[in-house]
């Protein structure tokens, strides 16, 4: 069993390296969002949540594609790392997930005093994928280790993926929006400097997922190490 | 037929099958023995493509076309009588002439009088002598049976010896069992494992 | 062709099943009749038209849920699963021949629960109608394939819902909204794009859901 995946160039650069980058990349974004970038003529101080809020929700996408496509390699090459791979990109995509409930929550209530409004598409599409990768954790964890839970674990990554557009059609069918465009047509309703902040948060929570998930993969693979050499010491 | 190595099989922390090599030619006769837990089972789903081998290198010289497997399962449906399984099979594995072969195997297994019987009103050694035949329906080149005597009835075993010995050199066998000596004559091999 | 005739051979073998065993069919229809009768008496006296709607395909999916839960309990008792998978047929003619009957089973459920909604409640348009069959078509080929994972899992029933409501919900929409809106087209549109989408993940990965 390998203690990491040689192929990307990405997975070349060493975990503190990374760490480092997320933190220092954090930093950098909390000054901006809560004390550089010009206060919303609408919506005040609220706004600035904003600035965390999609970027979370963007790098939640990013993590359950990130998983869905480990999970199709998975399935094509039949190589054991992927199956782990996929489950922690899911993992943090689902912990982003959460945070992103949590946001918006605060958003809408900063907003439009309530803690939940049903109005908004992609509060409620995060909804809708927070109970299904939930589902996903259920699934995996009663289902005994080995090739057929990593198989039914992948394939149902990839159902997730579809279901991401597929429940966003829905929603907008079925709600009308009161979300405020942030993104029109014709480019970002932000001023310059808003729009760099906006890059930087998005910028910054992506490498901190990305950290998030070397770390968490490191740290699972140690430990399968650990209990296969336990086993040949005892075994 | 078979060629095997350093096979084996680990479902997360727990080793189902430790290392093995092994080969079996065309027309071979291959006796497992071991004791319970000691991979039996394992070995002879890892030859039928059930499950995948997780270290070595596993080659089965035939397709599923061309393979009849006998588990611990019977692999049958309950509620469809005895020549509705064998017919179903029989369309599956594209048989030809399905319903001339398997009448001729209910015959040969005594199973002729209860054909139309569900397989839920079987005894278990009736049960078995029909799983006997839905793995024979196919005339597969490589049989793999997993303890196929224990469900039997005396009978039903008795049966099951002459068919094998009649297969003998025609087809290559793979067997598992917990009385070698009932297949002594026809092995032309032995395993043990464990 | 051979791939026709496995799931024709496969779909039959589960009709001839249930019109033998006879018990999942009685019990759809009769949970899915006292679920409207609930569904009285918990809404209040003069609730529009449309709740009375969403509550049409809240009885429907779990009434399907309650069929899908059993899907695969023939293949189960005997260990035919394995049976199947052995055989050189395409694995995906497994499930496509499994959703179909599923699939006729819920559509004969219909027959008698739509009358009896428009009997109890409002009547239900042609459009309605309409969302109902494409929505079938996309409960059939998910629950079907999903009911399979279950089957696979220690918490089998239990966790078929958690499983299957997610994905439902799309569905939902689609069919609530092709009865009610003043252009059903785009729901019905929908729902034949969720139906496409899923059915050719479904034909595509149920191969890797029973093999190992």
């Amino acid at each position: 069993m390998s203690t990491s995946s040689p192929n990307s160039s990405a997975s070349k650069i060493p975990v503190p390296a990374i760490a480092a980058a997320a933190a220092a990349l954090i930093g950098l974004a909390v000054v901006l969002a809560l004390v550089v970038a010009p206060e919303d003529a609408d919506q005040g101080i609220s706004q600035r949540i904003f600035y965390f809020h999609v970027p979370i929700a963007l790098t939640a996408y990013a993590a359950f594609g990130w998983g869905a496509w480990k999970a199709l390699l998975l399935l094509w090459k039949r190589e054991d790392r992927y199956d782990l791979e996929s489950y922690v990109a899911i993992h943090q995509g689902t912990i982003f997930g959460v945070l992103t409930l949590a946001t918006g929550s605060i958003w809408a209530r900063a907003s439009w005093g309530h803690w939940w409004v049903w109005d908004e598409d992609q509060l409620v599409l995060f909804l809708v994928l927070f109970l299904f990768y939930s589902a996903y954790f259920m699934l995996r964890f009663s289902i005994d280790e080995g090739p057929r839970r990593a198989n039914i674990s992948a394939v149902y990554a990839l159902f997730g993926v579809a279901l991401i557009p597929v429940s966003f059609l829905a929603i907008r069918l079925a709600e009308e929006s009161i979300h405020p465009t942030t993104f029109t047509r014709d480019g970002p309703q932000m001023t310059g400097l808003m729009f760099f902040t906006f890059c930087v948060c998005w910028v910054a929570l992506g490498t901190l997922a990305y950290a998030l998930y070397r770390v968490e993969l490191l740290g699972k693979r140690l430990d399968a190490n650990l209990r296969e050499l336990r086993e040949a010491l005892t075994g | 037929m078979i060629r095997a190595r350093a096979v084996e099989k680990r479902y997360g922390r727990r080793r189902a099958l430790l290392p093995l090599d092994f080969e079996l030619e065309r027309g071979g006769f291959l006796v497992v023995t071991g004791a319970n837990g000691s991979g039996k089972t394992t070995l002879l789903r890892l030859v039928a493509g059930l499950a995948a081998p997780t270290g070595g290198e596993l080659e089965v010289a035939t397709d599923r076309r061309g393979l009849g497997y006998l588990g611990h399962e019977p692999l049958l449906y309950r509620d469809l009588t005895a020549l509705e399984n064998l017919d179903l099979y029989g369309r599956l594995y594209r048989v030809p002439e399905r319903r001339e072969r398997a009448g001729m195997l209910l015959e040969r297994f005594g199973l002729w009088g209860v054909r139309a019987e569900r397989v839920g009103s079987f005894s278990r050694g009736m049960v078995q002598r029909l799983a006997v035949c839905r793995a024979l329906l196919h005339d597969p080149t490589l049989l793999v049976l997993d303890e196929p005597f224990t469900a039997l009835d005396a009978e039903g075993a008795e049966l099951l010896d002459r068919w094998l010995g009649e297969l003998a050199g025609s087809a290559t066998v793979l067997l598992t069992t917990h009385d070698p000596d009932r297949v002594a004559p026809l092995a032309t091999a032995r395993l043990a494992l464990g | 062709m051979n791939y026709l005739a496995d799931v024709t051979a496969l779909a039959r073998k589960d009709l001839r099943l249930e019109l033998r065993a006879r018990d999942t069919l009685p019990a759809m229809l009769l949970f899915v009749l006292s679920t409207l009768v609930v569904f009285h008496f918990a809404l209040p006296s003069g609730t529009d038209e449309v709740a009375a709607q969403g509550l049409l395909w809240v009885a429907l999916v779990f009434t399907a849920l309650l069929g899908l839960a059993r899907a695969w309990a023939p293949e189960q008792e005997g260990g035919a699963l394995e049976g199947l998978v052995l055989a050189p047929s395409d694995r995906s003619a497994i499930w496509l021949g499994k959703s179909a009957a599923v699939f006729l089973f819920l559509a004969a459920i219909e027959v008698v629960a739509l009358p009896a909604f428009a009997l109890f409640f409002s009547p239900l348009g042609g459009s309605a109608v309409f969302g109902v069959l494409l929505a079938n078509v996309g409960i059939c080929s998910i629950g079907t394939l999903l009911a399979a994972m279950a089957a696979a899992s220690r918490t089998r029933e239990l966790i078929l819902p958690l499983l299957f409501l997610p994905l439902a919900i799309p569905l939902v929409v689609g069919g609530v909204g092709a009865g009610l809106s003043a252009d059903p087209g785009r729901y019905l549109a929908f729902l034949g794009l969720y139906d496409a989408v899923f059915a050719i993940l479904c034909w595509a990965s149920f191969e890797y859901v029973v093999s190992e």
